[in-house]
């Protein structure tokens, strides 16, 4: 019995110290804490594929929604860092969160190893089609003139649309009356219907109505233009430097991770990410791929850095000032 | 007219390619099994398959997609009428008559004239959204957060009606539906409510574990208490399709529920969950002897299926003609396109009218499919009733327990069920009824936000709902369904009034 049980430890020790050589031996769970079919769920979903073909075993979408996607990501950074468990991080778990969520079990910049930058989703301004505004000066002085008469619709606390709209209010003066829905879905609808007046909103979401023409858009806060929407000016173009923001996704895993597992889940999504038909893909959604100068774990842990300490400010006193 | 000819005729030469054809068929059967699995609902099961479609071309992917959709209301009916759990919101009216007709031994006809019902609905349905799919867009933007809040008091109107038992009871159910809808963390501010600083109440309860633990759990609960009635009830099974003389006595009624069914279908904001509730207050309201409500009436089947499938089709016009989701399955198709690289908006008509059309061609494709599917393995699922109930049970609770799972990947619902279904199993105790509370539950949440936000948008001024014609005249049927369903009880004096049927 006793020489059973230590013949069995010993092989199951052997298979541990194989397995740290031949990561990753089964599937590879990325958690996604958002709902499926969402922006964020979508990227995830695109990533996923060329990763598995890059690791040699299935990258598995698990989502885990709630509270504002800090649910989930709690669950995977207390997940054990083995490689097996990673997720997909984003710009409201790993930038808007810690001013927004209390109890927060996680720290952005702490509790994780990051991976790296997957794809941004630029935000854009954009109002209901009658909005009397010719561009983004005509529309921000509109919106100072006319205060809280104007309606600002967002998608809950914690969302998006909130947290970069409330940055846009901090920046240009306004003070609209905020208007909530349950998801962008709705808050579309009724901006299409001249129910509210503006909001602000990732690309992916918008660029099909602004296309069709049933809202108009004043500003896309990139850098660039989009390709998506090459019509659109720059925030920098119109006159509002300063407002420039992506719903940007991640990779990141539970900290701790071994160097080998950790350089591998690197270069899969390195790969992916060089593959031209994610980039296509990504691309076609309006979303951007990350620049040399953006991509890998470095750059992501400064990014978190940056996008915590520019979020908190804002959202706490945003917060407060709400009833 | 012509337009419409050769727009379905794309279509149907679309769906109709043997890719086409075999993928509807496949996304129907897999639909079809996982609505009649309690718990699995059509929400994991897409986005389970969801990287499967990766390799399939994008109308391939979504026709099979949607075929899991409405694969999965036919399904649930199946469930809702043979074991009382309702699989979606819009299955939880037809447990009421459904299930009492197959403790009868009518089972048979009760899934018959459910399949039947929603293979009409679903092609009078698909016809409606190719002919007039684009028109109707405008309904869903008429209907701005006042016209939502007075849709929903309606349907709160309706709950009244529902109950067949004490109307006071059927209110505090209803109350107490709307009290658990306002669990969880505050849209407007992010504030928490009623969560008792427990984690996994932050998001609130979720429907399925709610109807889960009321419906599924509380029945088996109830049932392990009454040793001989059951015997009986699996004993006789009965006819297996409807006769004639069902089929005349459920003709009007599935036309209007399927009007109705189609109407609230429409509505971005999660309206198609009014259409059964409707469908059967109408039944109850225009039958000549109402008290056979709740005790197997084939009409109390017949219209809220038939509303149920003519929403599930008509949700797609809002998705294809404005690109937004009126629920979460619709959210799913919504990232299922844009994975595919077809950002849903007001140009997909236009911009790929073989995506548009293939899928509303194959809609009707699949309805057809889902009766051939359904009609034979009616026999099969009526002699499920036979299976002992020991084992039969179990394999319930496990199903419901893997299923809430999997929608939410959070081992909390489960316990949730177990707790709901004690719960239910003490309301059915005591005689009061867990449906009303379902709905006031469903419609809990969305009235607290379209008031809100009507509120929001009005500045305070309560008056804009009686302002605005649409919502003004929601109101008055609203009243006048109150009125009617409270006057003669009120009329039979004091007694009567708590035990009306």
């Amino acid at each position: 019995m006793r020489r059973a049980l230590a013949i069995g430890l010993l092989s199951a020790l052997a298979a541990i110290g194989a397995a740290a050589d031949t990561y990753p031996q089964r599937p590879i769970t990325m958690v996604v804490p958002f709902a499926a079919g969402g922006p964020t769920d979508v990227v995830a979903r695109i990533v996923a594929e060329p990763m598995s073909r890059a690791l040699g075993q299935q990258v598995v979408i698990e989502n885990v929604t709630g509270a504002g996607g800090t649910t989930g990501i709690t669950r995977a950074s207390q997940a054990s860092p083995d490689g097996y468990t990673i997720m997909m991080g984003h710009m409201g778990t790993h930038g808007a969160a810690p001013a927004l969520f209390k109890g927060l079990k996680y720290d952005p910049a702490k509790s994780f190893d990051p991976v790296g930058l997957a794809a941004g989703t630029p935000i854009v301004i954009v109002a209901k089609k009658g909005f009397p505004a010719q561009d983004l000066k005509g529309f921000i002085e509109v919106l100072k003139a006319r205060g809280p008469a104007i309606n600002q619709a967002h998608a809950g606390v914690g969302s998006v649309s909130h947290s970069t709209g409330v940055l846009f209010n901090s920046q240009t003066g306004a003070k609209p009356t905020l208007v909530v829905y349950r998801g962008t879905g709705p808050a579309l609808n009724d901006l299409m219907a001249d129910q509210v007046d503006f909001m602000t909103d990732q690309i992916v979401n918008v660029a099909p109505q602004i296309a069709g023409g049933t809202i108009k858009a004043y500003a896309i806060a990139t850098a660039e233009r989009s390709p998506s929407l090459p019509d659109v000016p720059t925030t920098k173009e119109a006159g509002l430097p300063g407002y420039e923001v992506s719903a940007w996704n991640a990779v990141f895993a539970p900290k701790g991770l071994p160097a080998d597992v950790r350089a591998k889940l690197v270069a899969a999504l390195d790969t992916a990410l060089k593959d031209p038909a994610t980039t296509k893909r990504i691309l076609e959604l309006g979303g951007t791929v990350p620049k040399e100068a953006e991509a890998g774990p470095v750059a992501l842990q400064a990014l978190v850095e940056r996008e915590v300490a520019r979020w908190t400010p804002v959202l706490r006193s945003a917060v407060e000032t709400n009833p | 007219m012509t337009d419409l000819l050769a727009n379905l005729g794309l279509g149907f030469a679309v769906a109709l390619s043997l890719q086409n054809v075999t993928l509807c068929f496949l996304g129907c059967l897999v639909g079809t099994l996982i609505g009649v699995l309690p718990g699995v609902g059509p929400i994991a099961t897409i986005a389970m398959l969801l990287p499967i479609t990766f390799g399939l071309d994008p109308v391939g992917a979504l026709i099979m997609l949607a075929g899991i959709y409405y694969g999965a209301q036919y399904g649930g009916s199946t469930t809702a009428i043979l074991v009382n759990i309702p699989g979606e919101a819009t299955s939880v009216v037809t447990t009421l008559d459904g299930h009492q007709m197959a403790r009868q031994g009518r089972a048979g006809v009760a899934l018959g004239i459910a399949a039947i019902g929603s293979f009409f609905a679903g092609t009078v349905a698909t016809l409606l959204i190719a002919a007039l799919g684009a028109p109707l867009t405008r309904l869903a933007l008429i209907f701005g957060p006042a016209e939502y809040f007075a849709l929903m008091v309606m349907g709160l109107a309706f709950a009244v009606v529902l109950a067949h038992g004490s109307v006071l009871k059927a209110v505090a159910m209803i109350l107490v539906g709307i009290l658990l809808a306002a669990v969880g963390t505050d849209l407007e501010t992010g504030q928490e409510r009623m969560t008792f600083g427990l984690a996994f109440l932050t998001d609130g309860i979720d429907f399925s574990v709610l109807a889960m633990g009321l419906f599924g759990v509380a029945e088996i609960l109830r049932n392990l208490d009454q040793t001989e009635t059951r015997e009986i009830a699996r004993a006789r099974i009965g006819r297996l399709l409807p006769s004639l003389a069902d089929l005349r006595q459920a003709a009007p009624a599935t036309l209007r529920g399927t009007a109705i069914g189609a109407i609230l279908g429409i509505l971005p904001g999660n309206g198609a969950v009014l259409g059964p509730f409707a469908a059967y207050t109408v039944e109850k309201r225009l039958a000549r002897d109402p008290s056979r409500f709740g005790r197997g009436a084939i009409e109390g089947v017949a219209g809220p299926e038939s509303a149920n499938n003519a929403g599930a089709q008509t949700a797609f016009i809002p998705l294809l003609t404005l690109g937004i989701p009126p629920n979460a399955v619709m959210a799913l198709m919504v990232g299922a396109m844009t994975i595919h690289g077809i950002v849903p908006g007001p140009g997909v008509m236009t911009k790929n009218p073989n995506l548009f059309w293939g899928m509303i061609a194959s809609m009707w494709i699949g309805n057809l499919m889902l009766l051939v599917i359904n009609l034979p393995l009616v026999g099969i699922w009526v002699r499920l009733l036979k299976v002992p109930y020991r084992l039969m049970f179990p394999a319930i609770l496990m199903f419901c327990a893997i299923g809430i799972y999997s929608i939410n990947s959070l081992p909390t619902d489960v316990m949730l069920i177990a707790a709901f279904g004690v719960f239910g199993y003490g309301l059915i105790k005591f005689g009061f009824e867990p449906a009303p509370m379902l709905l006031g539950f469903v419609l809990g949440k969305l009235m607290e936000e379209y008031l809100r936000r009507a509120l929001t948008l009005s500045r305070g001024d309560a008056l804009v709902f009686l302002e605005r014609p649409v919502s003004a005249v929601l109101f008055l049927v609203a009243f006048t369904i109150l009125a009617a369903a409270l006057l003669p009880s009120l009329r039979r004096g004091r007694d009567a009034v708590f035990t009306e049927a």
